[in-house]
């Protein structure tokens, strides 16, 4: 779970990290009184949880609080690739005398933490990466160990950070690694991090990703995550505890294992098909957890067929199959596409005795994953054409 | 010979008492595992269909010898079992529970690594050495023994992949689900790097998906450590960008990451990597029955 600026400044405020002065807001009335309370120059900044926002114009800067609502109103529901701006921050202008780069994160190579710095900060950090990897630091953390003060000297000495800028940075760092641990992060960034005209260095923008399967210790980080922009399928699947991501196309697809669901896409692209969705409904599976999932996928109005993909390990195919037949029992009438369905490994024989005496006339059995896909693109087109025709 | 898991492996199962765990052990048993003990503090003395409980590893280990577990606990619990399990001196540990933090697997993988405890896991489906042991959840009636060592990021795949195999007559040496969180115990070139050191293996099948650079790393491996035919298989081409696809690994990030960048790494190494999994199958039959 990624965190807006926002909330990773006011999560790093918590732990000592310095940040400038700034408050969001959500409305240009609520940006107005935001720019009076902070006073002097402000910047209004979109908060969306993707990069190139100052070229988008979601960065401006207002002298005074007037301003800072006309920057409001400009900036609040812009589009940027695909992001709807919802919220600004208002936050203090700052002076600055030079721009870094620094980052925790976790590094699956090694199987440690790996922290970062660069004296080229404030242009994306990847682009460094490609045209100067060697102003990038990287030092590598033993996660029993943690970072202490001569990694933070690698980083900052190794970089080239100002000698102004060197204590402060330092500092900063220590702060920025409780905060990575304390709240359980996948990656801490900090681009760029300034050292001012007078002298401070600051956090001026704040990247954090959460450990989703950290969250339940964290139940004041879980409640920060963004509930605009959720389709009512995702929706639906959200509160029923089912892993669905909506996608563009009409074959709805369900499978156990991520690694199954997401080789199906990939073979009914292959078959000449668009996926629908991608929905995982894990190890374990009961028959509840497939008719909900059947359920979320027969709401989106664009599937003309679904593909049920069913590789038995924990989940037993004979409960699979019964989670179907109760998902159509459940839904009656409402099911007007075929379900084309696909069962191997553990109870699969009783899975399929089981579906083969269903009353339902929208089951269509396959015999292997490549046959389930053609059918369920070719159904799907004989779905189109009836559509059409009618 | 196979790696990892074999007819000399004596099993404890961490959570042998609960839904899971007992359902798991029983059939690993039956597939003819040497499941020796089982471990749920305050259960000493019962047993499961003659399996023994303990309170502790230390005492399963003292009284039945047990040197490789399987670990059934939930999430919370997981990461202190599997300390428990490396201080008891077990060398091969399986872990299955999902949902652990990154942070506490990343300290955990540190400690036991320094103990020389191989780990399999979190978030996997376990390990299967044909006729000779299963350890984990993996159906072992879909396959059989045979020359080709199999290692993946996904469970199910694995599956898909030997039951491919075995239709067309061929099997394992063993098969590795190494898991599809962020940290695993045991990653693609840990393994292939067993594969090469075993000498009946003849020819590898790797299945990874998207994010990371695990399969990048194990393309360099294989072309500068392996002599052994290795083909492959890559999940998730239309995968879009930015969303966390089941597993919490399985994510790409800006150009990197994609299934694309992967197969393409892989096949400069030489390596055959099919489309799909009955591709991928039907190029590991092919590897060694035509060599």
């Amino acid at each position: 779970m990624d965190l807006f600026e926002h909330q990773a400044k006011e999560l790093f405020a918590k732990y000592g990290v310095a940040v400038p002065r700034g408050k969001v807001a959500w409305s240009p009335s609520e940006a107005e009184a935001a720019a009076a309370e902070i006073g002097g120059t402000v910047v209004v900044k979109a908060q969306v949880q993707i990069g190139g926002r100052g070229k988008a114009g979601g960065i401006q800067l207002a002298k005074d609080p007037a301003e800072a609502r006309q920057q409001a109103e400009r900036i609040l529901g812009m589009d940027i690739r695909g992001h709807t701006v919802r919220r600004v921050l208002v936050e203090q202008a700052s002076e600055i005398a030079a721009e870094y780069y620094v980052a925790i994160l976790h590094d699956r190579a090694s199987k440690g933490f790996l922290a970062m710095a660069s004296a080229e900060g404030g242009v994306e950090i990847e682009q460094v990466a490609e045209e100067n990897p060697e102003a990038i630091v990287k030092v590598l953390v033993n996660p029993l160990v943690g970072l202490r003060s001569y990694h933070v000297n690698q980083l900052v000495f190794g970089a080239g950070f100002d000698e102004r800028a060197r204590k402060g940075a330092a500092q900063l760092l220590a702060r920025l690694y409780e905060v990575f641990v304390a709240a359980d992060c996948m990656l801490v960034e900090v681009n760029p991090l300034v050292l001012t005209t007078d002298g401070q260095v600051i956090a001026l923008d704040g990247k954090v990703s959460l450990d989703d399967s950290a969250l339940e210790r964290h139940p004041d980080l879980e409640e920060l995550r963004d509930t605009f922009a959720v389709d009512p399928q995702e929706q639906a699947a959200k509160e029923k505890g089912l892993n669905y991501i909506k996608l563009d196309g009409y074959v709805g697809i369900i499978g156990n294992g991520a690694g199954l669901v997401m080789s199906t896409l990939d073979v009914v692209a292959q078959a000449g098909g668009k996926a629908a969705n991608f929905l995982d409904i894990g190890g374990g599976a009961s028959a509840e957890t497939m008719a909900a999932g059947l359920e979320v996928i027969l709401s989106d109005p664009k599937v003309r067929s679904v593909l049920v993909n069913i590789f038995g390990g924990i989940t037993r195919g004979d409960l699979v199959a019964q989670g179907i037949l109760d998902a159509l029992d459940r839904l009656g009438d409402k099911v007007k596409v075929p379900l084309v369905v696909r069962l191997d490994g553990t109870n699969a024989e009783e899975g399929r005795a089981l579906l083969a005496g269903s009353p339902s006339d929208k089951v269509v059995p396959a015999a292997t994953m490549l046959d389930a896909a053609r059918k369920a693109v070719e159904l799907a087109g004989a779905g189109a054409d009836t559509k059409a025709g009618a | 010979m196979a790696i990892l898991v074999d007819a000399g492996t004596r099993l404890v199962v961490q959570g042998l008492t609960g839904r899971e765990g007992r359902f798991h052990a029983l059939r690993n048993r039956d597939y003819g595992t040497n499941v020796v003990a089982g471990v749920t503090p305050g259960k000493a003395g019962q047993d499961v269909e003659g399996i023994p409980v303990f309170n502790t590893v230390a005492s399963a280990v003292a009284e039945t010898g047990a040197n490789t577990s399987l670990i059934f606990v939930p999430a919370r619990f997981a990461v202190d079992a599997l300390y428990e399990a490396a201080d008891a001196g077990i060398g091969v540990v399986v872990l299955i529970t999902e949902n652990i933090p990154v942070l506490d697997m990343t300290r955990a993988y540190n400690y036991i690594k320094a103990k020389g405890v191989a780990l399999v896991g979190p978030n996997c489906p376990g390990v299967i050495s044909p006729g000779k042991a299963n350890v984990g959840i993996i159906p072992g009636e879909i396959t059989h023994a045979g020359p080709v060592g199999l290692v993946s990021r996904s469970g199910t795949l694995t599956y898909q992949v030997m039951y491919e195999m075995a239709a067309a007559g061929v099997g394992q040496t063993t098969c590795v689900g190494i898991g599809g969180d962020p940290v695993v115990g045991s990653s693609f070139i840990d393994v292939l790097g067993r594969f090469q050191d075993d000498p009946e293996t003849e020819a590898v099948v790797m299945i990874g998906e998207i994010g990371g650079d695990e399969e990048e790393r194990a393309a360099r491996f294989i072309s500068e450590r392996m002599d052994k035919p290795v083909v492959a298989y890559i999940a998730g081409f239309e995968a879009p960008p930015g969303k966390r696809m089941g597993h919490a690994g399985a994510i790409i990030s800006g150009s990197s990451g994609t299934a694309q960048a992967k197969a393409e790494a892989l096949e400069a190494a030489g390596v055959r990597v099919g489309r799909n999994p009955t591709e991928a199958a039907e190029l590991a039959v092919a590897a060694v029955k035509d060599g």
